[in-house]
């Protein structure tokens, strides 16, 4: 919001000039009665492994974070980058392996990756698109310059909470949202039925919404998204498989289904394939993919490309396929499976962000600053075990922004992301803003919901003030 | 429509009903105590064990306690998770249902509920019940009838919807008779079994049938009907043979019925399923019984056999539409790889062939 000089962003000006017009009570009023409407409409997430108060709210700051159009294009643009480069090398590792063989990736990185389907080598995706949805997490470091932190290519969540914070805000402060010059995001989930639709096997589609079912941590978002599009939202227990067909048990019989737009991961899809003691999933649903009866989105397989060490070649991806430059680049990144990096990452424990290969929401990361003497040689001890399952990267300074805080000065900077949505379906779409995600404890730089984190709504403007 | 979602906007509705009908029970025999005098253990005891009774929990209820008191048994029935059925476990999983089906009702629809939910989940509810349980029933019993209304006017009355109807009234239906059954679970002498019923109740008789007949609501409609006299038939005819009360008997299963008929789309007269079959059924017999053939044979043995009726339509119902042979997720592996087996070997065939 503000820059080196301590001015305002010209962006923010018009905003703070009429967010001063409040008085410290009224922006209390208007916090606590979204809060409560939050817990009212059920906009809650489950935390696991607690089960007193097994529902929490995702805490929303009402500051917004404000982003001019000519920053946002540059994002835009280098997200469709991002997304079609990841395409292009899914399709290449399912099929002909040339920057395999070219020897721009080591292939035993692709191939040992854990999330890698050989059962799918030479399997034609419908429309040839792997990752239908894609939200892609960034940040800023102390320059100012966005760094691409992670491709979260299997099912990423949060967006429901883009669509609700912004309704929220617009009830809280419609006087703001008129003069601002906003771009909308209600448009979301029509972009994403559009994409199901396009990716269909047959005209005349039926779609459904698969979902772990109400105890997942992202439930809300599940019925919410099904709601929105206008489709079924179906558990596992309610498809069956005949004749390599999907079918949902209706109360008027078996009816076919065409599109599943799944929230599950790969491993739980179908126990007859992947894990045998899935609950969630449904027996034979890989058989009538590999058939051509139903589509998937995301499609199977896509879990190697949110490999964190297959993220260290993206930039390399972008320039073998497209021959361009990233737009976006990443953190700078080691792999500890490289004799000078692994070196390079055992003598600076202490200094480094360590994260395992196939983890997420913040888990099996070890903050090298913060971390006590114990946990650096417990992380040591595992990457000389398994130098394949771990990367690290810099600690990165994220950029902060104001946030309402209990004390003193009532507004303080806490540490902000950015995960924008990425809609890959006929053409690419991106949702302008996305989930501004905000670490809620002093100094803290993990903004994941399971850990303190919270949200902010995203403004894009039309134009650069 | 999904089965899943049918049966859970099904138990839905019917747990709602269930909460407001506890509600209603309690309340009136709290207010009932204060009328009654003389009042020793022995006879306490033999005033809230019926109520347990009614409720058709008892085994449950002397799991969890020693004796049917006042306290145990108005925790028992209003906030002990551990008997599924109390006041606060149907709150809870009336929101558990429509959490499975958020998609498919109203944002109105679901922040009362929540609501509601998070009333009975807090500190406040146990703050409201010490305070004035009379005031606690009132929250309940309005929000119920806040969700009946919400559900009438904002919710797309869509096959959904007339299962969330046929919950709701089987439930309705149930309870109803239920509580005209309290009366009759009191031990025999204490029950003096209204066989002389041109003569009027005594005065503790005529409070009990009073408080009867408020714990549905009926007083209004009963008095401006039958005066302000109550006898026992006349308010047994009124609760199950009514044919306008919204919470009689024969109202609740003829539309019971009217909902089953338009799931299927099968005109009255005809059925289709046994749910139909036994619904249609059901509504004949209320509108051709007479309330003295049901006392000669004992009002508590008809009502009994109602509740079967009723059990057996919901069973019915479920079996018609909600339970189409879920297997076991093992066997379906089963016939997934024999399938896939099956194709194997016909593709080698071919190749052979080839």
């Amino acid at each position: 919001m503000v820059d080196d000089c301590g001015q305002i962003r010209p962006h923010y000006q018009q905003f703070r000039e009429l967010f001063q017009a409040l008085t410290r009570k009224e922006f209390e009023n208007k916090r606590q009665s979204v809060d409560l409407a939050f817990l009212r409409q059920g906009i809650t997430f489950n935390v696991y492994g607690d089960s007193a108060g097994a529902e929490k709210i995702f805490p929303f700051d009402l500051l917004p974070r404000i982003i001019p159009a000519s920053e946002w294009e540059m994002i835009e643009r280098g997200l469709v980058q991002r997304i079609t480069a990841l395409n292009l090398f899914l399709h290449d590792i399912y099929h002909e392996q040339k920057i395999l063989s070219d020897g721009v990736i080591p292939p035993f990185y692709v191939l040992s990756g854990k999330h890698f389907r050989r059962e799918f080598v030479n399997f034609n995706v419908p429309r040839d698109i792997y990752i239908h949805v894609c939200g892609t997490d960034l940040i800023r470091d102390d320059k100012g310059n966005y760094l691409v932190l992670e491709d979260n290519g299997r099912c990423p969540s949060g967006v429901s909470y883009v669509l609700e914070n912004r309704r929220s805000m617009k009830r809280t402060f419609p006087v703001l949202f008129e003069r601002a010059g906003v771009r909308p995001v209600e448009h979301y989930p029509q972009e994403l039925l559009k994409m199901l639709q396009h990716i269909s096997p047959v005209a005349g589609s039926t779609v459904v919404l698969l979902t772990p079912g109400c105890y997942n941590s992202a439930y809300f978002e599940h019925t919410y998204l099904a709601r929105q599009m206008g489709i079924e939202i179906v558990e596992g227990r309610d498809l069956v498989v005949r004749d390599s067909r999907v079918f949902m048990r209706t109360t008027k019989g078996l009816q076919p289904v065409h599109v599943i737009y799944r929230r599950i991961d790969d491993d739980f899809l179908d126990p007859t394939i992947f894990r045998r003691d899935s609950m969630l999933g449904v027996p034979g649903i890989v058989q009538a993919y590999r058939a051509g009866n139903i589509s998937l989105a995301n499609s199977i397989g896509t879990g190697i490309a949110d490999d964190k060490v297959m993220y260290y070649f993206v930039p390399r991806m972008i320039k073998y396929y497209l021959d361009q430059e990233p737009i976006l680049p990443n953190v700078p990144t080691y792999l500890a499976s490289e004799e000078a990096d692994k070196k390079y990452i055992l003598e600076n424990l202490s200094k480094l962000v360590v994260k395992a290969a196939n983890e997420s929401g913040g888990y099996g990361m070890l903050m090298g600053p913060k971390a006590t003497k114990a946990q650096v040689e417990d992380f040591r001890k595992k990457i000389v075990a398994e130098p394949r399952n771990f990367i690290a990267q810099p600690m990165i300074s994220l950029s902060r922004h104001p946030t309402r805080v209990d004390g003193d000065y009532y507004f303080e900077g806490r540490h902000v992301d950015l995960r924008p949505y990425i809609i890959y379906g006929e053409k690419i779409v991106v949702a302008p803003g996305g989930l501004t995600r905000v670490a809620l404890r002093k100094g803290s730089l993990v903004v994941n919901s399971s850990q303190g984190g919270g949200s902010k709504d995203t403004w894009v403007l039309y134009g650069d003030q | 429509m999904l089965s899943r979602v049918a049966n859970s906007l099904y138990w839905m509705s019917r747990y709602i009903e269930r909460a407001e009908n506890i509600a209603r029970i309690v309340d009136v025999n709290l207010q009932l105590l204060l009328d009654l005098r003389n009042l020793n253990e022995e006879r306490l005891a033999q005033h809230w064990r019926p109520i347990v009774q009614t409720t058709g929990d008892e085994q449950q209820f002397f799991q969890l306690h020693k004796k049917a008191t006042g306290n145990a048994v108005t925790e028992f029935l209003v906030f002990q998770m551990e008997n599924p059925n109390s006041l606060v476990s149907s709150i809870c999983q009336a929101r558990e249902n429509a959490r499975m089906v958020r998609d498919q009702i109203t944002i109105e629809f679901w922040e009362e509920l929540n609501r509601l939910y998070w009333f009975v989940k807090t500190p406040q509810a146990r703050k409201t019940w010490n305070e004035s349980p009379s005031e606690f029933f009132q929250q309940i019993k309005s929000s119920s009838l806040h969700l009946i209304g919400l559900s009438e006017a904002t919710l797309i009355h869509n096959e959904g919807w007339w299962f969330s109807q046929v919950g709701k009234f089987i439930e309705r239906a149930d309870k109803t008779s239920r509580i005209l059954d309290l009366r009759y679970q009191v031990p025999p002498e204490q029950a003096a079994p209204a066989r002389n019923t041109q003569a009027d109740a005594s005065e503790a008789d005529a409070l009990e049938w009073s408080a009867i007949l408020r714990s549905c609501s009926a007083w209004d409609a009963y008095k401006s009907l039958c005066g302000a006299q109550v006898s026992p038939k006349l308010v047994a005819e009124f609760l199950l043979f009514n044919e306008d009360f919204p919470r009689s008997v024969r109202f609740c299963v003829t539309e019971l019925n009217r909902a089953l008929r338009r799931i299927s789309g099968v005109a009255e007269g005809r059925f289709c399923n046994s749910a139909e079959k036994l619904a249609g059924r059901l509504v004949a017999e209320l509108q051709f019984s007479t309330v003295d053939e049901i006392f000669e044979q004992g009002l508590h043995f008809y009502i009994d056999q109602l509740q079967t009726k009723l059990n057996d339509i919901g069973g019915a119902m479920f079996d018609a539409y909600i339970f189409q042979k879920f297997n076991n997720l093992e066997d379906e592996i089963m016939v997934q790889q024999e399938e896939q087996q099956q194709q194997f070997r016909i593709r080698s065939e071919r190749t052979e062939v080839a």
